[in-house]
């Protein structure tokens, strides 16, 4: 849970009080047209860009002052928006560097997490970046799920892939979240996301203008209008 | 018979010194595209590290010599260098302490740390002179020759020799052993992928829980190791000389970018090219041809390309062909 956060790139703020928050197993969705400020608001609940003012709160911890590293340790699993796959490691050293802090046994993490990404297993001796769109963002959520999150936070885990691949993704998170870990996710994909959404978030100029479960954002016409387009 | 003697000629003084000369160019090269794969920044105090490392090997060498501690016939140098080794790694780490980690600290772009390490590398030819002066020292013992020019003609009955002076097979043995265990770290252990990771995307590594200070170290260490272990063999080889490892800057990074910047395996590569052109591009090809062409029309010139003198000049000229027609490296580099 992350409240009041208000922060920026050198002097200009992009995040204005904007407060996200979801529970365990559950699914939290954020909308919002482009430069909205949604990456920015993922970044700095990740501690990869220092608050202004805010706080943000794991597990009943204050942990606004964590580096992000600490951060996976105590169970926060990030797959970035842009550049969030290793290109040049296999995807079977991908998944490895995501274990890369775990004690636990890696290689059976590797195989529970290639049942639920079997074209992986297929490829996990190509390069990641040699892989489609597609898979590559299937990488980017096995690799941040090899770290045994609690939290799940995926920025666009979606862009770029068919609406096939989609459908599949989706159902993949969803499956994740019904294993206990929270989901928070930014989608573009507005309408799908919202309907697999416990909370959903509508994010304008860097603040919170719409909280509400995923489905009464889809029955409310002005969301509908302004952002589902129609 | 003539094919023979041309042989042997071509062998003696293009073949196997282009090898050695490429073997201890490429183990340097290594060196830089690590620190730059890494810390993403050319360092040119790599010289004077290998300068550095082989300096501290002559003095305990000569200590060793004084005190009758010997490995005949190996040179004593080679018991002298896992103490290098050490050295270097400490100096080497010492400089991050205090110089680049300032930097890094304060997110400086490359440019910066790079004009930082210009600064580290006067100032340590500065402390190198200080030590053990501007001399030359030749610190090889042990046996000089596996097989001398006068043996092998008196095996062959050629009229041409072919030697092989014994710091050059270790040069190669010990270049070869040290390039196979880098390469197993770097692509098979667990330190050595999150190395590879850290430096295809810092930030998805810090997201894996990857310490990056722990990586600098790692990359440090093996720097330093890889600069010690070529001086040395260079300075074995030849003779040290504490100037040339300025000169030797040009030519490890010209084998650097030619293997692509931050790819292990195009530095070896890149530091074999750069040795055989140099090499083949000065020497002088007059005997060779004469033993090849037939009576009356030998050559009359030298038939050199050009002159020894000019020789860090091919380097330039390959870096530059190199950046025209391939400019990320025979194994593409990174740009950035
Ligand atoms: N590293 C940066 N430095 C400076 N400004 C930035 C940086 N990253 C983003 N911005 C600016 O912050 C604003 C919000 O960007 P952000 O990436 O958070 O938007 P977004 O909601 O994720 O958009 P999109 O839907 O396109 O991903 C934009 O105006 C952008 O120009
Ligand atoms: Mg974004």
């Amino acid at each position: 849970m992350a409240t009041g956060m208000t922060c920026g790139y050198g002097g200009t703020y992009i995040v204005n009080d904007c407060a996200l928050w979801v529970n365990k197993g559950e699914i939290a969705v954020i909308v919002g047209p482009n430069g909205a400020g949604k990456s920015t608001a993922m970044k700095a609940v990740f501690g990869m860009l220092n608050l202004c003012s805010g706080s943000v709160v794991f597990n009943g911890d204050d942990i606004t002052h964590l580096a992000p590293q600490e951060r996976v340790r105590i169970g926060m699993g990030f797959v970035p928006q842009n550049r969030n796959v290793f290109v040049s490691l296999s995807v079977e050293e991908n998944l490895e560097m995501g274990a890369f802090i775990s004690d636990s046994n890696v290689s059976t993490l590797k195989e529970q997490v290639f049942e639920l990404f079997p074209i992986l297993a297929e490829k996990r001796n190509q390069l990641a970046g040699n892989l489609s769109g597609g898979q590559r963002q299937q990488v980017a959520v096995a690799r941040a799920l090899m770290t045994q999150p609690r939290l799940l936070m995926l920025d666009e885990p979606t862009a770029g892939v068919s609406p096939i691949v989609m459908d599949e993704l989706f159902d993949r998170i969803v499956e994740i979240a019904l294993t206990g870990v929270a989901v928070i996710m930014v989608e573009q994909n507005a309408r799908q996301a919202l309907e697999i959404a416990d909370q959903g978030f509508v994010l304008v100029q860097g603040s919170n203008r719409f909280i509400d479960s995923g489905k009464l954002l889809l029955a409310n016409e002005e969301v509908r209008r302004s952002f589902l387009g129609g | 018979m003539e094919i023979a003697n041309a042989f042997a000629l071509l062998t003696n003084f293009v073949i196997i010194p282009s090898i050695t000369y490429g073997a201890q160019l490429s183990l340097s090269a290594l060196g830089v595209t690590i620190v730059f794969g890494i810390l993403r920044f050319a360092n040119f105090s790599h010289g004077e590290l290998m300068s550095f490392g082989a300096m501290v090997t002559i003095l305990i060498t000569s200590l060793f010599q004084t005190k009758g501690i010997n490995i005949f016939p190996i040179p004593t140098a080679l018991l002298a260098l896992p103490i290098g080794i050490i050295a270097t790694i400490a100096i080497a780490l010492l400089a991050d302490q205090l110089i680049f980690r300032f930097y890094r600290k304060n997110r400086s772009k490359p440019i910066i740390f790079t004009m930082a390490s210009l600064g580290l590398m006067f100032f340590m030819a500065g402390l190198i002179r200080i030590i053990i002066g501007p001399n030359e020292y030749s610190f090889a013992d042990g046996a000089r020759f596996l097989i001398s020019f006068r043996d092998f003609k008196a095996i062959t009955g050629w009229d041409q020799g072919i030697a092989i002076k014994q710091t050059q097979l270790i040069t190669l043995v010990v270049t070869l052993i040290v390039v196979i265990n880098l390469l197993w770290f770097i692509y098979k252990t667990r330190w050595g992928k999150a190395m590879r990771a850290y430096s295809d995307n810092e930030d998805l590594a810090l997201l894996s829980g990857i310490n990056p200070e722990r990586v600098v170290l790692l990359a440090w260490i093996i720097a330093g190791a890889l600069a010690c272990v070529a001086g040395t063999l260079y300075s074995l080889d030849k003779i040290y000389k504490p100037f040339i490892f300025t000169q030797i800057t040009l030519p490890v990074f010209a084998a650097t970018i030619i293997g692509g910047i931050g790819q292990p395996i195009g530095a070896v590569l890149g530091g074999f090219v750069v040795a055989f052109s140099e090499v083949a591009v000065t020497y002088s090809f007059k005997k060779f041809l004469t033993y090849l062409a037939p009576t009356n029309w030998e050559p009359q010139g030298l038939v050199q390309l050009i002159s020894t003198d000019y020789k860090y000049a091919v380097s330039y000229i390959i870096l530059i062909v190199v950046l025209l027609l391939r400019p990320t490296g025979i194994i593409p580099g990174k740009t950035t």
